[in-house]
């Protein structure tokens, strides 16, 4: 069954159509990334799952109820977790404080804090302020606050954007760990982080779905890449 | 000693010291601290919302009004004793702040300011307009015969000094109490990133109504105080100074440090005091102090007090 799903789903600016009416499916358990040349509205559309972005038609489900309707908060607390594009977190709070938010003040939350941090290897770093880490321990710290949320649906907007190489590899690897316990879906441009931990990858295009498969099917689509490097 | 540790003894440290100079302090030094501490008290009600919550209000004189007139006109009219019309100035604060937080939080950053302002000059007028009642600019006297609260008369120095004192102790340690609790850490993470703070699943709404809720209490507390203390209630306390000066107050002292409310206001009013003592231009020293402060001194008193010798405080 879907974790989540879109149907019709549609947003216009002033007349342009920034998404056009997709259909979208995402099973639970999957890894599945979003990928689409700059402006495709990837980040208008998952904008419109957690609430931030109001749609201009089309239904949003989670866990086979509408959540259309709910505010962002309340799609957070049914089991979402949302990373920013560009990185949000606390600057001027404790890593620790920043998790603790995070963890919304469940039980265990000091051991939670402590797991999430350790998580992204952060944890030596725990009564640092937020706003002293570097940009790419910044990006680490925000998706420990969301792994912290204990989230049905991890949605991650652009994670490995300005991270260093080796810590793409640490983030692939933790990306990989991540599927037996939740449903990611990985709006991502580095195409060797998309390819090696994604189960299915979902192409988006002038905010029209242009395919969906396999690493390997999207790979091969002759769409995919006309829609990437152009006709010629 | 943890952190937690040091600002509790630094805070009771605090109260202690105001005891203590009870005994001590001329009777004109001695009558200008009561006042300072029901004036501060008001500035932590405001400390709330601006200093955590990172919500800029122009409007706090009428929360500080509506707790003055709560108890004020509850005793002249009703016959209330200090007590019930104390409960009754802050019921009217909680009221006010209830109605007045859930259409002026539809609005955000400047407009907010505005339309702050705005509602408390609607609320200045309509005392001036309900003069027959309220004798307006004028004003009205609270007989010393109405303000004995448990056989304790308020009207005494003293007994003023000391009311005062557990007002200010009661508001600093609720302020305290509350900066540690779940709800004001979200406070503060709403100061510092209301986007992420939505993210993370908190109503951020209901947040910041909450936080308005609980300013507009603590400053009708210290506005009804204030009118009982010193026995007067009058529109002029309604007025849009009185939602400047505990802006004041708190930028001078530290916005966001629990300690700067009360330090903002000791160095306003004795800022105030002295300059006037040498020039009736006082208000241009006054002037030249505050930019000054503002140019070097950015987070006020407390917040330089952290960021230079004590960073753990609260």
């Amino acid at each position: 069954m879907s974790l989540l799903s879109t149907r019709g789903l549609s947003k216009n600016y002033a007349g342009l159509q920034a998404v056009r009416s997709v259909d979208f499916d995402l099973p639970k358990g999957q890894i599945r990334a979003l990928i689409g040349p700059n402006g495709a509205g990837k980040t208008t559309f998952v904008g419109m799952l957690c609430g931030r972005i109001p749609p201009s038609a089309g239904t949003v489900s989670f866990d086979g109820k509408d959540i259309s309707g709910l505010p962002a908060h309340r799609r957070i607390r049914l089991g979402m977790a949302y990373t920013f594009q560009i990185t949000s977190i606390f600057g001027r709070l404790s890593l620790r404080e920043n998790v603790a938010l995070a963890v919304r003040g469940r039980n265990g939350a000091q051991h939670a804090v402590a797991a999430a941090l350790d998580r992204v290897g952060l944890l030596d770093r725990i009564d640092q302020v937020a706003g002293d880490l570097s940009y790419g321990h910044q990006r680490l710290l925000e998706i420990a606050m969301g792994l912290a949320q204990k989230p049905r649906l991890l949605i991650l907007d652009e994670p490995t954007q300005g991270l260093a190489d080796s810590e793409i590899a640490e983030f692939k690897t933790l990306i990989r760990a991540l599927a037996a316990e939740t449903t990611v879906l990985l709006i991502e441009h580095n195409m060797s982080v998309v390819m090696e931990t994604a189960d299915r990858i979902t192409v988006l295009n002038f905010g029209e779905i242009l395919a969906e498969g396999t690493p390997a099917e999207i790979h091969a689509n002759a769409d995919v890449q006309t829609a990437y490097l152009g006709t010629g | 000693m943890s952190d937690t540790g040091k600002s509790l003894t630094l805070h009771l440290g605090l109260i202690a010291v105001l005891f203590a100079l009870q005994f001590v302090l001329p009777a004109y030094q001695h009558g200008n601290l009561a006042r300072i501490m029901v004036l501060a008290s008001y500035a932590i009600g405001y400390n709330i919302l601006f200093g955590y919550t990172g919500l800029l209000s122009l409007g706090h004189a009428m929360f500080f009004a509506a707790g003055m007139y709560g108890m004020g006109l509850s005793i002249r009219y009703l016959g209330f004793s200090p007590a019930p019309a104390l409960i009754a100035g802050i019921a009217a604060g909680i009221v006010l702040a209830g109605g007045i937080g859930a259409l002026a939080l539809r609005t955000a950053g400047v407009a907010f300011m505005i339309v702050t302002l705005m509602f408390a000059q609607a609320g200045y007028l309509i005392i001036l307009y309900f003069g027959a009642w309220t004798r307006g600019d004028e004003g009205f006297v609270i007989q010393q015969a109405q303000r004995i609260l448990w056989g304790i008369d308020l009207s005494t120095p003293d007994n003023r000094y000391f009311a005062a004192l557990i007002l200010f102790a009661a508001c600093l340690l609720l302020s305290m109490r509350l900066i540690h609790r779940p709800f004001g850490r979200v406070l503060i993470a709403i100061r510092e990133n209301e986007d992420r703070a939505q993210m993370l699943g908190y109503d951020v709404f209901r947040y910041k109504l909450g936080a308005v809720i609980v300013s507009g209490a603590i400053s009708a507390a210290a506005g009804a105080s204030y009118g009982l203390l010193f026995g007067y209630a009058g529109a002029s306390f309604a007025a849009v100074q009185y939602s400047i000066l505990p802006l004041l107050w708190v930028l001078l002292g530290g916005a966001g440090t629990l300690i700067g409310p009360f330090l903002g206001a000791l160095f306003t009013f004795y800022l105030i005091d002295i300059a006037s003592g040498f020039t009736s231009a006082y208000m241009l020293i006054v002037g030249v102090v505050l930019v000054a402060l503002t140019l070097f001194a950015r987070q006020g008193i407390g917040g330089e007090l952290r960021a230079r010798i004590w960073n753990w405080l609260p």
